[in-house]
């Protein structure tokens, strides 16, 4: 019993990931029909970004000897790291989508996919090939709750990921902004003509989804402090995946697929040996999506394809 | 006053020697730039050692000076002229000066059966890569690897292009072909530590190569009906997230069977990717997806892509078109796998992940959808661009992206997109 309680939280943490990441897909997609492959790899530079904002501010208060507290630090790193990877996910849309918005959907997948190796490999060129580890803010503190071993780590990962999917929530439905992001999603073509500029919407929502994956990337950081530029890849695509497993389009579908993800991997590598996680869980997800090809919550737009 | 006289004199002239030339090169067939071609290759095999001791090069370039090039960027003036005495002026002044009686031949040549004509371009290709390749080891593995490419993207086209889904599972096939054909050979021909002592004698290996080759075929597109099933009910980004769901599948499937040597591999395959052998693969190829693709089947791929509840209504079998574009699809790269098997004669399970499959999407991105031309285009460049730009290491994955993004956003298709593949066109006189 504790030996599963202690995979659900596991899980819970993992799929928080996920679905921060997931969160962001399913917005791209809800306004400009497509899908944004370059996410990950937003994922990883906004992890690096955090990991430069993090020690820029340990050696500030070291300089300056103050002591910032840990919650504090973290709570600054968050916040500056999401509001300069905004503007990366507002240059990618500029650069990279803006002038593909009527070709064919697939050059634009293909599009973000090279300006996601882009980002990748210009990482490496710049950084080199040392792995960097990002620097501790929040010392870990374990408690034992009847038998389970939480660490603060763990419920700060959770806890902050579900505060920002509520934050998302409240954004989308009680804000205009938000507002306009909905009708946005429900005709992209009809709703410029009322004013609301796809324009404006466009880099907006590209903003808010590629600030909620530094978030989930400093999270992450936290979690495993190791990073590398191809870290995105593999987080990226799975979380492509729940994205499409919730419903394309739908938030709180994405949200929830997310930490669907998370416990089928955990749960599969509890249970079978961890080399055939990867093969158990796409093996799932493959025969839930043969029997609900729209995922949970999507609605069955027209097949056509734009090409 | 006359000074913009005279400047509009010289562009119009350079204009007008440029269209000389454009026109006095589009009446050159395919039988002279081959025949062009070839004499520049043997220009190469007999006098290039001298010629490059003459213009201080350090060694024959291997691929038309670019390696060379970024290695000692001080030596390009005399890379360029190598590049111009060998092959350029011998192709250019041969091709003019022969125009005459190759567009003769050309035209007696249209007047029989296609198939002798055929044979014949073949026949001089290959004696054209046979002399190229002599020089190095190195130009042998390029040459065979862009071959292969070649397959691999005609095959990705079948179903991206031809019938328009998005399908990311590709490594997939070509894994389980090269691990099924690699099975077979090690099985049936060799001493293996994996399989125990060779069941046939391996002379017997170079008529039973396309056999594996075509078991690994079929059992690629027996694997393919995992992602064809289900494409009759999703379309589309669904159709997407299955074939990446197969793609992680089979990777990690075969990482996991030991007795095939897991994520260590699998190795010492024989040697029968021959040049021969993998042009002999790379001409079936073509033909037969060239043949599919006009056919009937091959416009319900069309039918298909551009509307599926009306081709439905126009009587086309949208459930057979889709199973019969993934299976072939994936029978090709199957194929396509197992000479890749054959000629690196070491698999891993991670060469077939994201990054191969990245590499085949630039390729049928790049030359173009739904077009045979697009596909060895594609290929073909991206290939060639790949070795070419080996010596800037990691740069070349920034330069190769950037080349693809921009051809996405000024030709959304591709390159070559949209274009019919007619031999009689290509192989006939063009005067």
């Amino acid at each position: 019993m504790d030996f599963f309680l202690q995979n659900v939280i596991n899980a819970l943490q993992w799929g928080s990931f996920y679905a921060l990441i997931a969160l962001g897909y399913s917005m791209v997609y809800s306004i400009l029909m497509l899908f944004n492959f370059t996410h990950g790899d937003i994922f990883m530079t906004g992890t690096y970004i955090g990991f430069g904002v993090a020690t820029g501010l340990l050696a500030l208060t070291a300089a300056v000897s103050w002591s910032l507290p840990g919650w504090l630090l973290l709570v600054l790193t968050i916040v500056i790291s999401m509001f300069i990877t905004s503007f990366l996910g507002v240059v990618v849309e500029r650069v990279g989508y803006r002038p593909l918005r009527d070709a064919p959907r697939a050059s634009a997948a293909i599009t973000g996919l090279m300006i996601g190796i882009m980002l990748e490999y210009g990482n490496l060129a710049v950084l080199g090939t040392r792995r960097l580890k990002f620097p501790t803010i929040i010392e870990t503190v374990t408690y034992d709750v009847g038998g389970v071993f939480l660490t603060n780590k763990k419920i700060l990962i959770v806890g902050v990921a579900l505060l920002l999917m509520i934050a998302l929530h409240q954004f989308i439905q009680k804000s205009r902004w938000g507002m306009a992001m909905r009708a946005m999603s429900y005709d992209f073509q009809v709703v410029p003509l009322m004013g609301v500029s796809l324009n404006v919407i466009a880099p907006l929502t590209f903003a808010i989804g590629s600030a909620l994956a530094a978030a989930g990337g400093i999270l992450y950081g936290m979690a495993y402090p190791v990073l590398d530029p191809f870290m995105g890849i593999l987080l990226g695509w799975k979380s492509f995946v729940a994205a499409i497993l919730g419903g394309r389009g739908s938030i709180l579908g994405a949200a929830l697929a997310g930490f669907l993800l998370g416990f089928i991997e955990i749960f599969t590598a509890m249970v079978f040996p961890s080399t055939f996680r990867d093969l158990i869980a796409y093996s799932i997800i493959l025969l839930i999506l043969t029997f609900r090809p729209y995922g949970f919550f999507g609605q069955a737009h027209s097949t056509q394809l734009r090409l | 006053m006359e000074s913009t006289q005279n400047s509009i004199s010289s562009s119009e002239s350079l204009l007008k020697i440029l269209s000389f030339i454009r026109r006095s090169l589009a009446v050159v067939p395919a039988l002279g730039w081959l025949i062009g071609i070839l004499c520049a290759v043997l220009i190469e095999y007999f006098f290039g050692d001298t010629l490059a001791v003459m213009l201080y090069l350090p060694k024959v370039p291997a691929l038309f000076g670019s390696t060379m090039v970024l290695k000692q960027p001080l030596i390009f003036p005399w890379a360029v002229l190598f590049v111009i005495i060998v092959y350029v002026l011998p192709v250019a002044v041969i091709a003019w000066l022969s125009v005459g009686w190759t567009n003769r031949a050309a035209a007696a040549l249209s007047r029989i059966p296609i198939w002798v004509s055929v044979l014949l371009h073949l026949g001089l290709l290959y004696a054209v890569l046979h002399v190229w390749t002599e020089a190095s080891d190195y130009r042998l593995q390029v040459a065979k690897l862009i071959m292969i490419a070649v397959m691999l993207t005609l095959s990705i086209n079948v179903i991206n292009g031809y019938m328009g889904e998005f399908s990311c599972s590709h490594p997939g096939f070509m894994a389980l072909g090269a691990y099924a054909s690699s099975i077979c050979t090690l099985l049936l021909f060799k001493q293996d530590r994996l399989f125990g002592a060779a069941l046939l004698p391996e002379s017997l290996g170079p008529i039973f190569f396309p056999v594996a080759l075509v078991i690994g075929g079929a059992v690629a597109a027996v694997g393919a009906l995992i992602v064809a099933i289900p494409s009759f009910r999703t379309r589309g980004d669904y159709l997407a997230i299955i074939s990446l769901a197969f793609m992680f599948i089979v990777k990690s499937a075969i990482e996991n069977i030991e007795p095939i040597g897991g994520p260590r591999g699998m190795g010492g395959q024989p040697h029968w990717s021959t040049l021969p052998a993998v042009f002999a693969g790379m001409a079936a190829c073509i033909w037969i997806i060239n043949n599919f693709v006009r056919s009937t089947m091959g416009k319900a791929l069309n039918a298909v892509r551009d509307n599926e509840i009306a081709a439905d209504a126009m009587t086309v079998n949208t459930r057979r078109t889709k199973m019969v574009a993934f299976l072939f699809g994936a029978f090709w790269a199957g194929v396509a796998g197992g000479f890749y098997a054959h000629e690196v004669r070491h698999v891993t399970p991670g060469s077939f992940g994201i990054q191969q499959l990245a590499e085949i999407l630039a390729m049928v991105y790049f030359g173009g959808l739904n077009s045979v031309v697009g596909s060895i285009v594609g290929a073909v460049s991206i290939s060639m661009i790949s070795e070419i730009l080996k010596p800037l290491g990691l740069y070349k994955w920034i330069i190769i992206p950037l080349i693809l993004v921009l051809v996405m956003i000024f030709r959304p298709t591709g390159l070559v997109a949209f274009r019919d593949f007619d031999i009689k066109k290509i192989l006939g006189a063009r005067r």
